[in-house]
């Protein structure tokens, strides 16, 4: 069976708001009335949607409980090609999803693109970070880095997404800002694992080098001190107690890796309808309750809305797409 | 002595009448689920956690509930499975093998009986493998990387001609079928779909649970139709739970190692109870050899993958407690209640929280007595649920598997899958062809494809990190040793029966 652990951390929470929410909501003219899921019960784009269907109810931004709908299939390709298909004018209609979403489009493995969808808006982020074993001969992101360049087929990485995966591409950005040329990023290795907490027992077993993934997953084997961080790829330091782990940027990389949790509407929404979703949506981002959810879930609250954010997802895309051709993951 | 200090204080964590009255609560639930057909722990488990939080529980009491149904789950998989031939969950699968020939020749109660003290025994010796092993055991499972994990596939497929008493050849054509579908799905390295025919919601394969109820519940039910005389278990005599216990004393030594085989199992995340009990049921099958009667109602065939199946539960909570990584959809889940309750569980969770660890262990070994005692006077009230006739039995069982199916992914799809496993279901049981390996090869075959790409994508295409390492050369030998002992023994026996 397939076992995602990326989103689990978020699975248990999730589940006990099921417990409480009703599921029939009468219809309003308010905005946001359903939250479509695109996967299992329990994954991270359901907790998305239950934690903040929930929210904007308690905060009273919308009239009855927002009813969260389950769509799996296809990494959210399903509910992607649903809503293209059925509710692309449906202005209550909310979508979640996450740079797992974009990538899988940059991919070309939705039914369309990004101009297929509105782009709403991202309320937190996981943050991504490059790990070795505390022994491990890489002292530094440079010495690791160096290497890679020197021969790109020395170091064997690990993660929790495939190839071409949002790990191995954030891993790979890194490398391109130590100067591993384009030809070059093919022959990186990369091996996934069912997660960033096995990918981390197999490299303290030996079998790996060094692992790129969420902190959030893998934030217990960095108290217990087994392995050693190289960077957090984060514009900023974190808050404690992340804030002596060291950034790529404070060490000459700009790179920047976000798992980042969002919205997504359908494409024929009207302008003035999208401008109160995003509206909605920045109340709830503004409020304290949403502050405690994310960090009690391990994510850092973290805003992009509107344009701003459509004009990110696109980056991401266009980012993703041209190292997955140089991969060769696409064509 | 400090094991047993931490012990005894668990003990009078467990004892609390609120932790003591959930762990009832839970292992009674979990027998209930387990014994629904398609209904597992991952299902059980996740059921019971709004539950867990709407009570306000603390991390320990929750735990104690949720583990609790988890044990209680493996113990009510193989009800079904003997009584109808419908495995309650993937473990419980090898129990059919002989628990069902069993119940047709009236021996059920027994069976019954004797399964819940094999599954008795095997979480016993996993919960005390836990107690004192668990740090030890986590420096073994990390020696094991993904050409070791391909080595134990490998081995599991090397004895899969031992699954069934019918012929080598279409045990091999049913593994090799069951690989084959599990090929479904996008390509887990690179992510290009194959075989998907463009829909989606195959990317993620097929689903065992849709496969496994479709083969054995819908197939059953199909055969039924066809000849409604057909001869089912529930005309017959059950028997008391009685002589299981007697026969569970003279199954000792195959409880034994079915125990130890699922504990080693379960330890290593990514093996887990399937590849437990079904390793435990075909390595005590060799080792019997011709002095076991395996496949027509063997006493032994229903205590090995039993024992094999709960030992392999317990141990599977060792990489979740002192890893943070789960080796089963179970253990994912009660990772992510930990991790949602504030606790992570690592390298530190013993020092941290012994509070928490030690009150589960100790509840560990209170609600597997508990699932004894409830259990053994029970199979008379299982028994007689099914003495109901067939058709007002069967459509029960097909409502619960069309139900199940569709509650996994509240999905249409998925019934599809289900009568289309139906009906492959039936024509191999027309042709004579075991269903167990085709599953077995969906459920493994995945897994074992993953980890020797994951092996080759670190050597960089190089094949001999198969053989790099002592375990995985030791694995393979043990392999070869088991196949070399089955050809011996089979030329063996037609000799024997030529000079005859």
């Amino acid at each position: 069976m397939a076992i995602s652990l990326r989103p689990l951390h978020t699975l248990a929470v999730s589940l006990l708001l099921a417990g409480g929410l009703t599921v029939s909501a009468p219809s309003q003219a308010l905005p946001i009335s359903d939250c479509l899921a695109p996967a299992d019960p329990g994954g991270g784009w359901d907790f998305t949607c239950r934690s903040v269907g929930k929210l904007l109810h308690e905060l009273g931004l919308v009239d009855s409980p927002v009813r969260v709908i389950n769509m799996p299939g296809g990494v959210g390709a399903v509910a992607f090609s649903n809503v293209a298909g059925k509710r692309a004018g449906d202005s209550n209609l909310i979508v979640a999803t996450s740079t797992v979403g974009v990538t899988q489009i940059a991919q070309g493995r939705y039914p369309g693109d990004v101009d297929t969808m509105r782009w709403l808006a991202m309320l937190g982020t996981d943050v991504g970070v490059i790990l070795v074993d505390d022994d491990s001969p890489y002292q530094s992101l440079d010495e690791l880095l160096e290497a890679m360049v020197d021969d790109p087929t020395s170091v064997v990485m690990a993660g929790s997404s495939g190839i071409g995966g949002w790990d191995h591409v954030r891993a790979l950005m890194l490398a391109k800002a130590a100067g591993l040329s384009s030809d070059q990023t093919g022959s990186v290795r990369w091996v996934q694992f069912d997660g960033g907490g096995p990918a981390v027992t197999q490299m303290m077993g030996g079998h790996v080098d060094a692992v790129s993934t969420d902190l959030g997953e893998i934030a217990g084997f960095i108290k217990s001190g087994d392995v050693r961080v190289l960077a957090v790829l984060a514009d900023e330091p974190l808050a404690p107690p992340f804030d002596d782990l060291p950034t790529a940027v404070s060490q000459g990389y700009e790179v920047a890796g976000y798992n980042w949790r969002g919205f997504y509407t359908g494409g024929e929404v009207s302008d003035a309808d999208y401008q109160a979703m995003v509206d909605t949506l920045k109340t709830l981002y503004d409020s304290p309750e949403w502050k405690q959810v994310a960090e009690r879930n391990g994510l850092v609250p973290l805003w992009r809305g509107g344009d701003e954010f459509d004009a990110f997802v696109r980056d991401t895309a266009d980012k993703v797409e041209s190292i997955s051709q140089e991969i060769g993951v696409i064509q | 002595m400090d094991i047993l200090v931490f012990l005894l204080h668990g003990f009078a964590i467990a004892l609390e009448p609120q932790n003591l009255f959930l762990a009832l609560i839970g292992c009674a639930v979990g027998t209930l689920i387990g014994a629904l057909p398609g209904l597992g722990p991952v299902n059980g488990v996740a059921l019971l956690i709004p539950l867990a939080f709407n009570f306000g529980l603390s991390p320990t009491a929750a735990l104690i509930l949720l583990v609790s149904v988890y044990y209680g789950t493996m113990y009510g998989g193989r009800i079904s499975s003997i009584v109808l031939n419908i495995p309650g969950d993937e473990p419980a699968m090898m129990t059919t093998l002989d628990g069902y020939p069993m119940a047709l020749k009236g021996r059920g109660g027994e069976a019954l009986g004797l399964s819940a003290v094999a599954s008795f025994v095997g979480a016993t010796v996993a919960t005390i493998g836990l107690t004192l092993f668990a740090p030890l055991l986590v420096g073994f499972a990390i020696r094991f990387g993904p050409a070791e994990y391909f080595a134990l596939f490998m081995l599991a497929f090397a004895t899969i001609g031992g699954v069934t008493s019918g012929s080598f050849t279409k045990s091999f054509i049913a593994a090799g079928l069951g690989l084959l579908l599990g090929t479904v799905g996008l390509d887990p390295a690179t992510g290009v779909s194959r075989y998907t025919f463009g829909l989606y919601e195959l990317y993620d394969g097929i689903d065992f649970i849709a496969a496994l109820v479709g083969l054995f519940a819908i197939s059953e039910c199909l055969l039924l139709l066809e000849d409604r005389r057909r001869e089912t278990a529930t005309n017959q005599e059950l028997g008391s739970a009685i002589p299981g216990m007697k026969s569970a004393r003279k199954c000792a030594p195959t409880i034994a190692r079915g125990s130890l085989i699922g504990f080693v199992a379960g330890v290593l995340p990514g093996a887990g109870a399937s590849l437990g009990s079904f390793l435990s049921y075909t390595l005590e099958k060799r080792w019997l050899g011709r002095k076991g009667d395996f496949g027509n109602g063997d006493p032994r065939g229903v205590a090995a993958p039993e024992a094999g199946n709960n030992a392999a539960a317990g141990g599977a909570l060792i990489p979740m407690l002192s890893l943070g990584i789960p080796g089963s959809g179970t253990t994912a889940i009660l990772l992510a209640l930990l991790l949602s309750m504030n606790i992570t569980p690592g390298p530190l969770l013993f020092e941290q929280q012994p509070d928490m660890v030690w009150g589960l262990v100790a509840a560990l070994f209170i609600g597997n007595i508990m699932l004894l005692v409830l259990n053994v006077p029970l199979v008379g009230l299982f028994a007689r649920v099914l003495r109901a006739p067939s058709w007002l039995l069967m459509p029960v069982v097909i409502l619960v598997a069309f139900v199940g199916v569709y509650s996994l992914n509240n999905s249409a799809f998925d019934l599809y899958v289900m009568l289309a496993f139906g009906v492959l279901g039936y024509v191999l049981r027309k042709l004579d062809i075991p269903s167990v390996p085709v599953v077995l090869g969906l459920l493994l075959g995945g897994q074992m494809e993953f980890n020797l790409r994951r092996a080759m994508s670190i050597s960089g295409g190089d094949w001999s990190i198969l053989v790099s390492s002592g375990i995985s050369i030791g694995i393979y030998a043990f392999a070869a040793a088991l196949m070399a002992a089955g050809l011996l023994f089979a030329w063996w026996l037609k000799r024997e029966e030529a000079g005859r």
